[in-house]
């Protein structure tokens, strides 16, 4: 049972739990489920600076803290008790472009060619987490969503604005993933 | 527990809640007050939700690269399992008047557009690509101890703080 549980969860349980979360936070408590709210809320929180958008009674919305702090839990005990000891198995053609861009650890989630603290002060680290982060940050709150608030929730509810948006994440990652990202990992 | 709550909120109350209603989809209001503890519900599912987060390899940029490359269907099956496991609940919810475990009326409030949607996605869909994350998995990956991790979340608020500064001056 828990080497079941160790292996790669296939998509349709991942898909079919993350769904269930729309019923669960509407039946226990009447919220609509959207995460990028949670970085809105701790800006409220920690550095409102007089600024008009972050002044709002953020605790009020605090359960959407304790939601992002169990995903952190929960991350912690999938890598700590039930983690993969197998490498990532990755689609053939994907491994053999990230391959030719001297991408080729799989051993963890994250390929430690980029994500190490040895680039932080590197033109790469410089690109892939403070220019990749504020993107996030600004893009998702700009849009008023990201995945979960507008792919899921959005689309779930039927509200077309959240389509739009969909879309929209998706042009902008094949954007950067077929006509910039060849050219940053290259730096 | 079928006692039916009235909604009514002051105004101080209400200005607050547009506030907070702005560009999320994130907020509703209840007249309930709860001790804090009431708030575990939402961090247990948080728990289970990053499980799923790390098991099904949703927060590893290798499986994001293979979504926009279109090389492997993971991705997409999961999104799109979610979605359709959303809209049934949703539509099960709406047909049944089904009311919260407390007895309050079930309310999704309405998205309205802007250009926001599209500009501000577009941005975030060219971070999603770089980073390989979008916000719940960078509280997953740091979770997981993916520590440098850290430095994207901070530019990540930096980035939401921002947005709140421009507001005003950006187009909508």
């Amino acid at each position: 049972m828990l080497d079941a549980i160790k292996q790669p969860w296939p998509w349709y349980v991942a898909g079919a739990l993350i769904g269930l979360t729309v019923p669960y936070l509407l039946l226990v408590g009447n919220k609509t489920f959207g995460i990028s709210s949670s970085l809105r809320h701790l800006c409220a929180a920690c550095l409102p600076a007089n600024i008009k958008f972050f002044k709002y009674d953020w605790k009020k919305e605090a359960w959407n803290l304790f939601f992002v702090g169990g995903i952190a839990v929960g991350a912690l005990i999938a890598a700590r008790f039930l983690s993969n000891p197998d490498p990532l198995v990755l689609a053939e053609p994907t491994a053999e472009y990230l391959a030719s861009k001297g991408i080729t650890d799989t051993s963890a989630l994250q390929p430690a060619e980029i994500f190490s603290w040895s680039n932080l002060f590197t033109v790469r680290g410089l690109i892939f987490f403070i220019v990749g982060g504020f993107l996030v940050g600004f893009g998702t709150r700009y849009a008023g969503g990201c995945t979960s608030g507008h792919a899921i929730m959005g689309l779930s509810s039927l509200q077309w604005p959240s389509l739009v948006a969909t879309c929209c994440f998706m042009v902008g990652g094949i954007v950067m993933t077929w006509f910039i990202l060849p050219y940053l990992l290259t730096l | 527990m079928q006692n039916n709550v009235k909604r009514t909120p002051s105004a101080e109350a209400l200005a607050d809640l547009q506030a907070r209603e702005q560009d999320a989809i994130c907020v509703n209001e209840s007249t309930l007050k709860h001790p804090w503890w009431y708030n575990l519900k939402y961090a247990a599912w948080g728990i289970l939700f990053g499980i799923v987060f790390v098991k099904a390899e949703i927060v590893s940029w290798f499986r994001i690269q293979e979504m926009f490359r279109f090389e492997s269907f993971h991705m997409y099956g999961v999104i799109g399992t979610a979605v359709v496991v959303g809209l049934i609940s949703v539509l099960l919810i709406k047909r049944t008047r089904a009311r919260t475990i407390y007895g309050e009326e079930i309310h999704i409030p309405k998205k309205e557009f802007n250009k926001g949607q599209v500009i501000g996605g577009l941005l975030f869909g060219l971070g999603w690509a770089i980073t390989g994350a979008c916000p719940g998995p960078l509280f997953a990956q740091m979770g997981a101890g993916f520590s440098v991790i850290i430095v994207t979340f901070i530019s990540a608020l930096a980035g939401t703080w921002f947005y709140g500064l421009l507001r005003e001056k950006l187009p909508h």
